[in-house]
């Protein structure tokens, strides 16, 4: 993990270690950003071609939106790193509440 | 750690953002604020699905008149790529390299413009092209509720980036303002999550039908 102190006396060993890790944590950020790009064409190629039926590309294309933002929270965000049990729980909770909002509106709310 | 010392390359921690207390505390608290905006952009969500293509009348346009796919596309590509030039920014902060971080800063605020100016566009398109305003139809309302409020969000996001830039301009980096840059930029990740949920939900599945 990237942000942890090393216990070396001599700080520069330290730094140039450090330099690494960081170097190979942005290399692994640029390898989201690219499937992120990849996902993001998908779905517009499935709904700017023609011929998919409807039944076929919603469920395709939210898929494909999860996935992207998971690649985000935990790539982007960080959330992969240890240390973020509480953050999770926010974000959880409030994706929860949410998503039953979602719910609710989408399947029994009478307008 | 005094937070306005004076760092080298080997004496900056590796983790700047969480060093000191309060920046430990900026980084929770900022994500318990996350937390509520996802109830907050799903409520609006909610909203739109609820009402999409509710108009008063035959006349008025829909989901599947409104929308392009090149606008989308090019406002999408634009916000996907400023936030990995943020990232980049976040790299050099954590290599102790300012100048860098404040190129790689510049070029995301470049990018959150041209972002905006679409939107603005766009916006103004509906309006006079399509007579689709705000109060025209429940449509309408919720959908620039929602969309509105993320462009919003992202117009607040360059003006946290600009006045951070302002401020810090000459200062370097230290304890003090290396988590505030890492907090807006986190502000700025979260901002790209909704547009991936809004380019899905309201632009591509309503030109779906």
């Amino acid at each position: 993990m990237a942000n942890e102190q090393s216990n070396s006396a001599n700080p520069n060993v330290d730094l140039k270690y450090r330099r690494k890790k960081n170097a190979e944590e942005m290399k692994h950020q640029v390898i989201t950003f690219v499937l992120m790009i990849f996902f993001t064409l998908l779905s517009f190629a499935a709904v700017g071609i023609e011929g998919f039926s409807h039944w076929f590309i919603k469920p395709v294309i939210l898929l494909l939106a999860v996935i992207q933002v998971i690649f985000q929270l935990y790539y982007f965000m960080h959330m992969k790193h240890k240390g973020h049990g509480t953050i999770a729980l926010f974000l959880f909770s409030g994706l929860a509440v949410g998503l039953i909002t979602v719910l609710v509106f989408t399947t029994i709310v009478w307008l | 750690m005094q937070t306005d010392e004076k760092f080298t390359d080997a004496t900056w921690p590796a983790a700047p953002e969480k060093a000191t207390l309060e920046g430990k505390n900026k980084y929770l608290g900022f994500w318990l604020f996350l937390g509520g905006e996802t109830v907050l952009f799903a409520s609006l969500f909610a909203t739109y699905l609820a009402l999409k293509d509710k108009v008063p009348n035959g006349e008025a346009a829909l989901a599947k008149d409104l929308f392009e796919l090149p606008l989308t596309f090019v406002a999408t590509m634009l916000l996907l790529t400023s936030s990995l030039t943020s990232v980049y920014a976040v790299y050099h902060m954590k290599n102790n390299h300012f100048k860098q971080m404040q190129a790689w800063f510049v070029i995301t605020i470049a990018l959150g413009f041209g972002f905006l100016g679409l939107e603005i566009y766009e916006f103004n398109h509906y309006v006079h092209e399509y007579h689709h305003t705000f109060t025209s139809s429940a449509f309408g309302s919720a959908f620039y509720t929602l969309v509105g409020f993320h462009g919003g969000h992202v117009a607040f996001g360059l003006m946290w980036f600009i006045s951070l830039m302002v401020r810090n301009a000459r200062r370097g980096l230290n304890l003090y303002n290396a988590p505030k840059f890492y907090i807006a930029s986190l502000y700025w990740h979260f901002i790209d999550v909704v547009w991936v949920f809004i380019f899905t939900v309201v632009y591509l599945m309503g030109m779906v039908g």
